[in-house]
């Protein structure tokens, strides 16, 4: 078994899936959320620096909305805050933090509410792709890219549920990742932060549908950004302003889960779908 | 995946590339290689200036944030990644327009600035260069030079029209221009022949700011050097209506169209087309600026016309004292030569000095012409342009376009090339580079 063959099968299967797609996003977009007042929107993005992030930041910058963002270094954070005010936002303010620091995360969401003067949107990008072998190689380090990538999300992600659920409106974005799909030897640590970022948002989105706010679990696959800098780009790779279009998008309209680029959606499904007994055998 | 190749796809090098979104990876980049390396931005440059084979590229386009845009005085200041189009999205809703711009959109300000473009306007307002107010350099060593024409002047003016030699450009701030509205007055004028354009463009040159015309290259005997002439002004309103603007983009060519796409036929066929599409002699209209500015961003991708083999664009610029003689001959070779010119455009250029070294306009009509890759007899037509543009006292091998020129006559239309050798960052180097400077 060779994993061009998934691929291709993958990418097939994944055709038919698109099709099916296009007729319910045309729907979804019908039925645009609701919780677009008037006014610029209140959005809050953490770990804003993140290409993806920035890209997708530049959406709600061109529609005039105001911005809080978080990311913890001063030079790349004041670079994109200055970005988003000439491309239009209405308002952009910045505060640095290492996200890493969970006891710092409740001050933080204060500041970022207080300035925004409520909170209609709420994206969190930050992550880290750690070394999985140097992760293998001692528990120290897989704690800290599962406090990055699972804690810390958790850890934010808390109080916002809270503040959401009482106010009864809004949208709460993550990027979690295909990795979280199903655990591979050469990512497992990073995959098993974002399987449980995946299935966090899975209950609150069970728990905050009753009132109104869409919870949306963002799923892309290969991205071209600092991140994956290190890795051999193949065909599937696309770059960060393509994913940040679907998220921007998946936001506007309330999607549940969404696979970036869509045909990832098809490709996952068939790699869920391999028995166990030959996945494992397999150098993915 | 974004394809490291010059706009005529006639060069098929090799690069290993690093995309830079942050300064601090470009400083690690710089640093670590032992492999000579060159900033590419959208490759639009048509020969192999933004090439570097063997070596290293690095992609600017990440590095695309705006930094401030005074409103009240027009500057803007950016990244070197970021597009003219980006540009214009974010400056002509506040009444600014780009006081030069090339005819693509889809350059970089690094870009722009390394080769110094020039625009349809370049007797008011010389080139892209001309309204940098400053910029921030990065060299190999880690040292970063912020160069305005009072400080470190002598490489800011090394770096404008630098070929991307001097060193990255991190970022830099431009002089806008301030603009009525979006719309230009356009009037569009049929000439018959090359004297009819010579009168029409000296008679334009005091009362329209944009001039350029575009040559019907297959036509000789009676009607050589018959098309039509495009001239312009900001519209001021009230307009008498809004022309809509041309939306996104809407033709792309397949890749790799095949080699015969663009046999003389189609070509013929387009020429007519475009000369026959204006019935009466002078039509006035108002225009939505991106048809008027950017007529081939329109058809993406439209260089695949040209198929596999790629095509090469030649330019060159004559001083007018010889009576234009030297324009009649290139004109009569290129016609007559069987070897398809394609797009052939005229502009001029005026007095308006730039503080680019090594930039490439001075003062009389310049020609750029689309040739299909079709091997030797191609290169050779060329090679024999630019002995008539020596003999003229004109300058040809500007590097925005050219693919083929010798050592020998690149030395001769550019001697300051060894001054500004000077200046090249030990670190970086291109194709080009290498070929105009071996011997
Ligand atoms: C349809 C079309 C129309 C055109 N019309 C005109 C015209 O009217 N007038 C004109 O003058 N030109 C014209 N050009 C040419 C084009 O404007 C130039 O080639 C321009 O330099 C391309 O910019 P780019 O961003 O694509 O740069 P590239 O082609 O990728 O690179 C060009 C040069 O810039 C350097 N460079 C890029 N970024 C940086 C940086 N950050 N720091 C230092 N160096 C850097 C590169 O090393 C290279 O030397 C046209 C091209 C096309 C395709
Ligand atoms: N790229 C892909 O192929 C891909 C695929 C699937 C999912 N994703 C996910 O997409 C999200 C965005 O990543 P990206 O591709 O845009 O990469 P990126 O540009 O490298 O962004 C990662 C961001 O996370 C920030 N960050 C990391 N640790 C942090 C901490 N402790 N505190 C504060 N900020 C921290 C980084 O800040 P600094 O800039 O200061 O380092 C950076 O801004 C991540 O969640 C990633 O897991 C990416």
């Amino acid at each position: 078994m060779n994993r061009k063959f998934f691929i291709n099968t993958a990418l097939g299967f994944a055709a038919g899936l698109g099709a099916a797609r296009l007729v319910k996003s045309r729907q979804d977009r019908q039925r645009r959320l609701s919780f677009r007042n008037t006014g610029p929107r209140k959005v809050l993005i953490i770990g804003a620096t993140s290409a993806i992030a920035a890209e997708t930041a530049r959406f709600f910058a061109a529609a005039g909305d105001d911005l809080f963002l978080v990311g913890r270094n001063p030079q790349k954070t004041a670079a994109v805050t200055n970005d988003l005010q000439v491309r239009g936002a209405n308002r952009v303010e910045y505060r640095l933090q290492d996200l890493a620091d969970t006891a710092q995360h409740a001050n933080l969401l204060a500041a970022a509410i207080e300035w925004l003067g409520g909170l209609d949107i709420v994206l969190i990008a930050h992550g880290t792709l750690g070394n999985q072998k140097a992760c293998q190689a001692g528990y120290d380090l897989t704690e800290k890219e599962l406090t990055t990538n699972f804690l810390s999300v958790v850890s934010l992600l808390t109080p916002l549920a809270n503040h959401f659920e009482q106010q009864q409106r809004g949208a709460i974005a993550v990027i979690s990742s295909v990795a979280g799909d199903r655990g591979r030897q050469s990512n497992y640590v990073y995959g098993a932060a974002k399987a449980g970022v995946s299935a966090f948002l899975q209950g609150l989105r069970n728990r905050l549908a009753k009132s109104g706010v869409a919870v949306i679990t963002i799923k892309p696959g290969f991205v071209d950004t600092p991140m994956t800098a290190g890795i051999e780009k193949g065909r599937l790779f696309v770059g960060p302003e393509v994913v940040a279009k679907g998220i921007y998008q998946a936001i506007e309209t309330g999607q549940d889960v969404v696979y970036l680029p869509w045909f990832w959606g098809g490709i996952m499904t068939v790699i869920k779908h391999i028995p166990e007994s030959i996945f494992k055998r397999l150098s993915l | 995946m974004k394809q490291y190749q010059s706009w005529g796809r006639y060069f098929k090098y090799t690069h290993q590339v690093h995309k830079i979104r942050w300064p601090g990876r470009a400083e690690t980049v710089l640093q670590t290689t032992n492999r000579l390396v060159l900033p590419f931005g959208m490759g639009r440059s048509y020969g192999d200036s933004c090439l570097n084979d063997g070596g290293l590229l690095l992609d600017t386009t990440p590095m695309n944030r705006f930094m401030a845009f005074n409103r009240k005085k027009g500057l803007l200041r950016c990244e070197a990644g970021v597009t003219l189009a980006e540009i214009l999205k974010v400056i002509v809703p506040h009444h600014w327009f780009l006081t030069v711009t090339p005819g693509t959109k889809f350059v970089t300000v690094g870009g722009a600035i390394a080769n110094d473009v020039h625009g349809k306007n370049h007797a008011c307002a010389g080139t892209f260069g001309c309204h940098v107010t400053q910029f921030e350099l990065l060299r190999s060593s880690g040292e970063r030079l912020l160069c305005s024409p009072a400080k470190n002047p002598d490489w800011f003016r090394a770096t404008i029209g630098g070929l991307g030699l001097t060193g990255l450009i991190l970022w830099a701030e431009i002089k806008l221009k301030p603009i009525a509205g979006p719309y230009i007055e356009e009037d569009i004028i049929k000439f018959g022949n090359l004297e009819e354009f010579f009168d029409i463009a000296a008679e334009s040159e005091a009362n329209y700011e944009y001039t350029v015309a575009w040559l019907d290259s297959l036509s000789h005997g009676q009607s050589l050097g018959k098309g039509l002439f495009m001239r312009g002004n900001p519209a001021k309103p009230p307009y008498t209506h809004m022309p809509h603007r041309p939306s996104g983009l809407r033709v792309t060519v397949p890749l790799n169209a095949p080699n015969f796409a663009l046999n003389r036929l189609t070509m013929r066929a387009f020429n007519l087309l475009y000369y026959e599409k204006e019935l009466s002699k002078i039509k006035r209209r108002l225009v939505h600026y991106e048809p008027f500015f950017y007529p081939l961003d329109a058809v993406h991708q439209w260089n695949r016309i040209y198929g596999p083999r790629g095509f090469m664009q030649y330019q060159c610029v004559v001083p007018y004292n010889d009576g234009y003689q030297a324009i009649k001959t290139i004109v009569h070779k290129m016609a007559t030569s069987g070897l398809n010119p394609f797009l052939n455009v005229f502009k001029t250029f005026g007095d308006y000095p730039s503080p680019g070294l090594m930039s490439f306009p001075q003062k009389g009509v310049t020609l750029a012409i689309d040739f299909p890759n079709q091997g030797r007899a191609t290169l050779d037509l060329q090679t024999e342009i630019d002995a008539i543009v020596r003999e003229a006292g004109g300058v040809s091998g500007y590097a925005a376009k050219d693919s083929r020129i010798s050592a020998a006559d690149f030395q001769h239309f550019f001697p300051q090339w060894a001054e500004f050798s000077r200046f090249v960052d030990p670190k970086f180097s291109s194709s080009f580079w290498r070929r105009v400077t071996t011997r």
